[in-house]
């Protein structure tokens, strides 16, 4: 049973009630996968670099813990300080421990949806360090007090108009100024000063490479540099999937990660940590969070191959009608739906649900993830660990006894169609959610068999 | 060549009109086909929904009614996907196997099997082609827009040679019209929306009908349509393939 509140059902219902704005939220994630389209077929090798990078993945995730190992290794050479973290609350202690040692009561971090799934910012807020988040669009959500939305677009749902009232009540713009160039000239101001007093940055990772050590952090706004070559202590955080054996596969990643993402050939910044520079300390965290438990299922294991590109959340339609927070999970969309159960099945087992089973996102997934394929796996699971109603449960059992037994399916068939002529108003009821916005088909006189019966004779 | 007609269950009850065009058409083709009448699901409905453990009776049921057959077709995508990925029984593993290889979609059937390249019928209107995601992306009766491959589609290969025909174009081709199965009560305002959109891309573009090879879908968009008051009218292909409208 579900225990939060409001699950995606409600939630979606809910963002579905300003009509105008989700045909906006759509049509904005639209143009991004349509960005993404046109980079993919702009390269004739798209499919098999997709492929490649599926088969790196396979390989890293068969032989993790030796390239852990080795990275590990290679990057104490380098002189940064390797922590292991088994969770989340582990991750979030020796962030904070890193801190205090240290003397340093406000951070900077650049994007990372890992310190999102371990809720770093709220446990660090609790000890009272301040975090400020430095990706735009990720200091926007936290001006507002909201998780971001989306894994590359963390505030796409806000209009910049909203904006524009968020940052005059925040960083003193002028009021109902919504020109994007202000806006983020404003945020640009705000952001430098505090590039420039803080001592500590977090940082996301984007790849790790055993052979070398090294890290590699991609983003658009340079803020990840900013921040980690400012500070005396730089912070890495990464999920233990992250590893790539050698230097030379980064080619195939970064060359797919921001034509999925964004539709651009690479980021603006791609940039590689190998070692601290003179003076400063540099401290990696390796965090399983679940993720070893999800290596062990067998159907579920290739979702560790994920780069974080968000192209399965642009191109769902779902995602773009329903919005990132009706997911309640740091990542949200169809990978957010397959990953999720694996943290907490009775939390999230109505995400795997919220889904046509499409297919598109398993489609245009980088490293091939079978996205839709889980989401039916997870849906088993589900249902047979108990995380399903007890209602929908006598109902399938009441279907499968009617449709595995011709007979019945033939009179209840009839007698359904009967009683829908003659009585519309049973199934034409606002108890009915097809009714809400559907109408009923109309029950047609005679069924196929009973004209076939009349018709042809019987085979 | 013996082929089987499985006719889904709601097609059965719902729309005789589509299982009977498809039925005449296959026939049209001098094609001797069997309908068995204990037919009923093919238990899409129970596993999508995670009930998979109780889709035995149905595939067992499936099975004696088929496995004679050397093809069985189908007037929905959606079905024959589940089929081909699903079909099992630890009984009857051989025919289940035999199964999973033969059923076909209509369209395909018609394309690949029969290799038909002539289709005589007429239909002097201006048609959107809702392409289903089970049928595209599943059975890969089209290519889809998320692949960087050569573009083909097997409906608008058959479509194409309709008489009076016009196909008008979308501007999302392949984008999911929302029905789901259980999908489409279970998140009733997503897929509702889903589905507008869907008709209005298609409203957009001056359709007089809109068709595909999933009456499911189709049932979907109809209920919206008429919702809606609109003028506009769903119809199977198989509907358009075995029409003659003068
Ligand atoms: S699952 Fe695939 S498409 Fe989705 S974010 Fe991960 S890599 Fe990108």
């Amino acid at each position: 049973m579900n225990t939060q509140t409001l699950d995606h059902p409600e939630l979606a219902d809910r963002f579905n009630k300003d009509e105008a704005r989700v045909d906006w939220h759509d049509q904005t994630l639209w143009w991004v996968r349509q960005k993404r389209d046109k980079a993919a077929h702009a390269l004739p090798e798209w499919e098999s670099l997709r492929e490649a990078a599926s088969q790196i993945k396979h390989n890293v995730l068969a032989n993790l813990d030796e390239y852990l190992l080795q990275f590990e290794a290679n990057a104490q050479r380098n002189g940064i300080t390797v922590h292991w973290a088994a969770d989340a609350e582990e991750h979030n202690r020796i962030v904070h421990q890193i801190l205090t040692e240290n003397g340093i009561p406000k951070m900077v971090k650049s994007k990372s949806m890992l310190t999102e799934e371990c809720h770093l910012n709220e446990y660090l807020a609790e000890h009272g360090i301040e975090v400020i988040d430095s990706d735009l669009g990720e200091r926007i959500v936290q001006l507002a007090g909201e998780p971001p939305s989306h894994i590359v677009l963390p505030c796409i749902h806000w209009k910049k108009e909203e904006i524009g009232v968020l940052f005059h009540k925040h960083l003193g713009t002028e009021e109902g100024c919504a020109d994007p160039q202000i806006l983020t000239g404003a945020a640009r101001l705000h952001l430098r000063d505090t590039f420039l007093t803080r001592r500590a940055a977090l940082t996301g990772v984007n790849f790790a490479v055993a052979e070398t050590g090294e890290f590699v952090v991609c983003t658009n706004e340079g803020n990840a540099d900013m921040g980690a070559h400012l500070a005396d202590v730089h912070i890495a955080s990464m999920g233990v999937e992250k590893i790539i054996p050698r230097r030379e596969h980064l080619s195939v990643f970064l060359r797919l990660l921001t034509r999925s993402a964004t539709g651009q050939p690479i980021t603006t910044y791609s940039s590689h940590f190998a070692k601290p520079r003179p003076g400063q300390t540099m401290h990696l965290i390796l965090v399983d969070n679940g993720r070893s438990i999800q290596l062990g299922r067998e159907d579920f294991r290739n979702s560790l191959k994920c780069i974080r590109c968000g192209a399965c959340m642009n191109t769902c339609p779902v995602y773009r009608r329903s919005g990132g927070h009706s997911y309640h999970s740091a990542v949200a969309g169809p990978i957010g739906a397959i990953l999720a159960p694996n943290l907490d099945m009775a939390k999230n087992a109505d995400l795997p649900f919220a889904s046509t089973l499409c297919g598109s996102c398993s489609n245009v997934c980088p490293v091939k993830i079978d996205i839709h394929q889980q989401l039916y796996k997870w849906r088993q699971v589900l249902v047979q660990e108990g995380h399903v109603t007890a209602a929908k449960t006598v109902s399938m059992q009441g279907m499968t006894t009617v449709l595995s037994r011709p007979g019945l399916f033939h009179l209840a068939g009839s007698v359904g169609r009967r009683l829908m002529k003659w009585f519309p108003s049973l199934v034409n009821n606002r108890l009915n959610p097809w009714y809400k916005q559907r109408d009923m088909p109309a029950p047609p006189s005679e069924s196929f068999s009973e004209w076939y019966a009349k018709n042809r004779k019987p085979s | 060549m013996k082929v089987g007609l499985f006719v889904p269950c709601y097609v059965d009850q719902f729309y005789p009109k589509v299982a009977i065009a498809t039925l005449e058409l296959l026939e049209k083709q001098g094609l001797t086909v069997g309908v068995p009448p204990r037919q009923t699901c093919c238990g899409q409905p129970m596993a999508n929904s995670g009930f998979e453990h109780l889709t035995g009776g149905c595939n067992s049921l499936f099975i004696e009614n088929f496995a004679q057959y050397d093809y069985v077709v189908s007037p929905s995508g959606s079905c024959v996907l589940h089929l081909k990925e699903h079909l099992h029984d630890p009984k009857h593993e051989a025919e289940a196997g035999h199964l999973r290889e033969r059923i076909f979609e209509l369209t395909e059937f018609l394309t690949d099997v029969l290799k038909l390249d002539t289709v005589s019928a007429r239909f002097p209107y201006r048609v959107g082609l809702h392409q289903s995601c089970h049928g595209q992306r599943g059975l890969h009766l089209s290519q889809m827009s998320e692949l960087v491959a050569p573009p083909f589609s097997k409906p608008v290969q058959l479509l194409s040679q309709v008489d009076g025909l016009e196909l008008i174009d979308l501007d999302r081709p392949d984008e999911c019209c929302g029905f789901g199965g259980t999908f489409c009560v279970l998140e009733e305002a997503v897929s509702a929306k889903m589905g507008k959109d869907r008709v209005s891309d298609h409203l957009r573009h001056g359709a007089e009908y809109i068709t595909g090879a999933d009456m499911s879908c189709l049932m979907h968009l109809e209920g919206l349509l008429h919702r809606q008051k609109s003028p506009v009218k769903v119809v199977h292909i198989a509907e358009i393939l075995n029409s003659n409208i003068q």
